[in-house]
């Protein structure tokens, strides 16, 4: 029990610091941004009222007081309203994710689904045609931005090929355009490393040992291989998930999908801070334990790394 | 079965081979359309020509009066284009300076007083590598609005944590070096050290590292624009286009192609670019 905690209290209390400092980085950002009672009350307003709301959200408290309660608030999930649809900015944000988790979770399956077997099967048939052709695609595949490649395959597919619809989220054909424009690139990323890291395994003397002995080609590269090839892959996922994050704000706006990252991309637009701080968290919640899942499970995956903690240096 | 054998016998690699020409050609005709944009384009990139609205390029029916075709307002679409890489590279250069500036001088800071700030330093890094920049981006221009200046600024924070990351790393591993010592134990003063004598040492990897960040910036740059939180109009820029050519993609799809060509071509001659000069000029960066 004391090992599994020596291993895992370093990381908790990382995983923690790290939203402290977000929530402390939006703090700043907020109050540095003007002020919030001629924001919201407006440039004509007078001087009592100002007076008054500032009593009234104890912004005439000191800032280490101010801050507080606003650390304190976000531990109560309390982000105040949103300007533009007068909801509370959290239910808002709630109502939108999930549209983006149906395109976000198949788009990550997708990924590997796609990855790992190319890149498997590439470093397999090293410098041959067939390795080369698939790095060259894979290049394209993860420098293309996603927006470009979402028109593009709208271009295609929907403009002059009618097969998919362009936009919207209303049918279930709705679903493919988007999740190969959010899939293919980070397909394209594991490939690549799938590949290096296979290339890596296969050159190992335990590799040499298991031909050697007999085993047939396919079981070495079943039982031996691919299980010890996917375990680096796996730490590649959780620094993905950043990328995929912001992918998907981009190929909600491309596909008119109506998920949080239009919710986001309209309430910068409109300056409407509150959606923008619960989405900026829920971001950095969401990929702090993503990457503490992953920590945990390179323990699980692999129990030489248990005993140390260099593992995120 | 070839796997028995040990592969050490690959051949040398070849010094410039034909993708790396091509992608250096792309990079040069790249920069020399940002310099000289004020000269190639035929037409100013706000002049309307409303009787020749959405021209389709030459070759598609269109006239050499507008190459590449013309836009909703009938604005030359070849001109545009030669502007907007002017402004993407422009903006991607200073917020490459700033982020090479301020990453390096934060890894050196930590680097110099270890302990306490080194791990608050690492910290932070480690938290802005977690999140996805787009999202901070985002959240920084709802905060204080846009201007190019606090455009360009706000994309300078790009990357500041790999960079400050390597710089740490360089300087850590200089001052454990005998002429780092040296200098110290003759009595320069700090900053002297490591502006003179680390970083002059550091530089080139530093440099390699920008190329890496420069075509990354160029993307992030052409997705903010794209969904209209960057650059503004009547300035133009690559992501502008591609929005713009987004509402035409039925009618005008020369509007959409001609920038998205553009980013596509650059990145991958950009990111072969990079390949060739991380073997070439520092073989440990792999």
């Amino acid at each position: 029990m004391s090992a599994v905690f020596r291993f895992a209290g370093p990381k908790l209390l990382r995983a923690g610091l790290s939203i402290l400092i977000v929530v402390t980085f939006t703090f700043v950002v907020l109050r540095a941004s003007g002020d919030p009672a001629l924001q919201i009350l407006g440039p004509s307003a007078r001087a009592p009222d100002l007076e008054a709301f500032r009593r009234h959200w104890g912004l005439d408290q000191p800032l280490y007081v101010q801050y507080v309660r606003y650390v304190l608030a976000a531990l109560h999930c309390d982000f105040g309203n949103s300007m533009l649809a007068g909801k509370p900015a959290l239910q808002l944000v709630f109502e939108r994710a999930p549209l983006t988790l149906a395109l976000m979770l198949p788009a990550l399956a997708l990924t590997m689904l796609i990855g790992i077997p190319v890149g498997a099967y590439a470093a397999m048939h090293r410098d041959t045609w067939v390795d080369r052709s698939v790095m060259m695609l894979t290049v394209f595949g993860f420098t293309v931005p996603s927006f470009v490649l979402g028109l593009l395959l709208i271009l295609i597919f929907s403009v002059t090929l009618g097969l998919f619809p362009s936009g919207g989220a209303d049918r279930p054909e709705s679903f493919v355009l988007p999740v190969l424009t959010l899939g293919l690139g980070g397909a394209a990323i594991i490939a690549r490393f799938t590949r290096s890291a296979m290339i890596e395994v296969l050159s190992q003397l335990y590799i040499v040992a298991a031909s050697a002995k007999g085993v047939t080609w396919r079981q070495v590269v079943r039982h031996h291989a691919l299980p010890n090839a996917i375990i680096p892959v796996l730490t590649l996922f959780g620094l993905m998930l950043g990328g995929q994050v912001a992918g998907a704000v981009l190929v909600e706006s491309v596909f008119g999908w109506p998920g949080i990252g239009q919710l986001l991309v309209v309430s910068v637009a409109n300056r409407d801070l509150a959606v923008v701080q619960v989405i900026l968290l829920l971001v950095a919640l969401t990929m702090t334990s993503a990457n503490l899942l992953m920590d945990l499970l390179y323990g699980v995956f692999d129990p030489r790394l248990r005993g140390t903690n260099s593992g995120s240096q | 079965m070839k796997t028995a054998t040990v592969e050490t016998n690959r051949p040398p690699p070849r010094s410039v081979d034909l993708p790396t020409l091509l992608a250096v050609g792309w990079v040069l005709l790249m920069l020399l359309t940002a310099l000289a944009a004020p000269l190639m384009a035929p037409y100013e990139i706000t002049s309307i020509d409303l009787r020749h609205r959405l021209a389709p390029p030459v070759g598609f029916g269109g006239t050499m009066l507008h190459v590449l075709g013309t836009d909703d307002l009938g604005r030359d679409v070849a001109s545009r284009l030669f502007y907007s890489i002017r402004t993407s590279l422009l903006v991607a250069f200073g917020a490459t300076a700033i982020s090479v500036l301020v990453g390096t001088g934060i890894g050196f800071i930590a680097a110099y007083f270890r302990g306490l700030v080194e791990h608050a330093l690492l910290l932070m890094i480690d938290v802005q590598a977690s999140l996805p920049f787009l999202i901070v981006a985002l959240a920084m221009l709802a905060c204080f609005g846009n201007s190019l200046t606090l455009f360009v600024a706000l994309m300078g924070l790009y990357g500041w944590e790999r960079n400050a990351r390597l710089a740490r790393g360089l300087a850590i591993t200089a001052s454990a070096q005998g002429y780092a010592s040296a200098t110290r134990q003759l009595g320069a003063h700090p900053l002297r050290v490591y502006l003179r004598h680390i970083l002059p040492n550091s530089a080139a990897t530093l440099l390699v590292a920008a190329t890496v960040t420069f075509p990354e910036i160029v993307l992030v740059e052409s997705g903010l624009s794209f969904l209209g939180l960057g650059v503004q109009p009547p300035m133009t820029s690559l992501g502008v286009m591609v929005a713009a050519g987004r509402e035409y993609i039925t009618r005008a799809s020369w509007m959409l192609l001609a920038p998205s060509l553009v980013i596509v071509i650059t990145a991958v001659a950009v990111s072969v670019l990079g390949d060739w000069l991380r073997d070439k000029l520092d073989p440990t960066l792999k």
